[in-house]
């Protein structure tokens, strides 16, 4: 294995577990669960991706192929990132905040989280809010 | 060189393990308990590829797969339950 590669697996390697420790720290650290949101990004994106990047040049440098299992690990974690970030600031607000709190939605109903809704055409605007 | 970093690198993702661990105690809601579990599964996906690379198999690359996968439908099975108080409706 070159020097070339074993310095970049090696950086990589370095960078990628700042990264994960920071977005636990920051897990820790930041004060209400809305900013603690922001934290598992981090380790999402550079940390796992600086991991599977050291991984693809060390199995490159190794056997001389190319793997794609890791840009499959990173493509499947940056897809599923938003949706989970999403639900869980939903749960969030279902179970925190009322409806009341929020800004008008704008439209002719709530809020999805608080409000189902309507089958067919806009409807009336919704009654109170089934958070339970 | 590569041993080291590995050393180094492996020792920040148990440190990160052992930091959400307190979070899921502590955590004062359950969406902050659900996030921190969500890390943790990120954390052990980089854990096993890391050893992945310390072994010089390329084996747990599925189990990593695995882990994304079976954590990404936990932690929406997790939030869903708290929505709506069912998973599948």
């Amino acid at each position: 294995m070159s020097q070339t590669a074993e310095l970049l697996i090696s950086l990589a390697l370095v960078m990628s577990g700042l990264f994960g420790f920071v977005g636990s720290y920051g897990l820790v650290k930041l004060r209400t669960t809305m900013q603690r949101l922001h934290a598992p990004t981090k380790a999402t994106t550079l940390g796992v991706g600086g991991v599977l990047i050291a991984s693809m040049i060390y199995f490159y440098a190794k056997t001389g192929h190319i793997s794609i299992h890791e840009l499959l690990i990173s493509l499947f974690l940056f897809l599923t990132a938003p949706i989970t970030a999403n639900f869980i600031a939903k749960a969030y607000m279902a179970r925190n905040l009322r409806g009341e709190d929020l800004p008008p939605s704008g439209g002719a109903y709530g809020w999805s989280i608080y409000d189902d809704a309507p089958d067919g055409a806009p409807t009336a605007p919704p009654e109170t809010s089934k958070a339970p | 060189m590569i041993e080291y970093a590995l050393l180094f690198a492996a020792l920040c993702y148990g440190v990160a393990l052992l930091l959400d661990l307190w979070r899921i105690a502590q955590g004062p809601s359950s969406a902050d308990r659900i996030l921190a579990l969500d890390t943790m599964v990120i954390n052990v996906i980089a854990l096993l590829v890391l050893y992945g690379i310390w072994r010089g198999t390329a084996v747990y690359f599925e189990a990593a797969m695995l882990i994304a996968m079976v954590g990404f439908v936990s932690t929406v099975a997790y939030c869903r339950f708290l929505l709506r108080g069912d998973i599948i409706e």
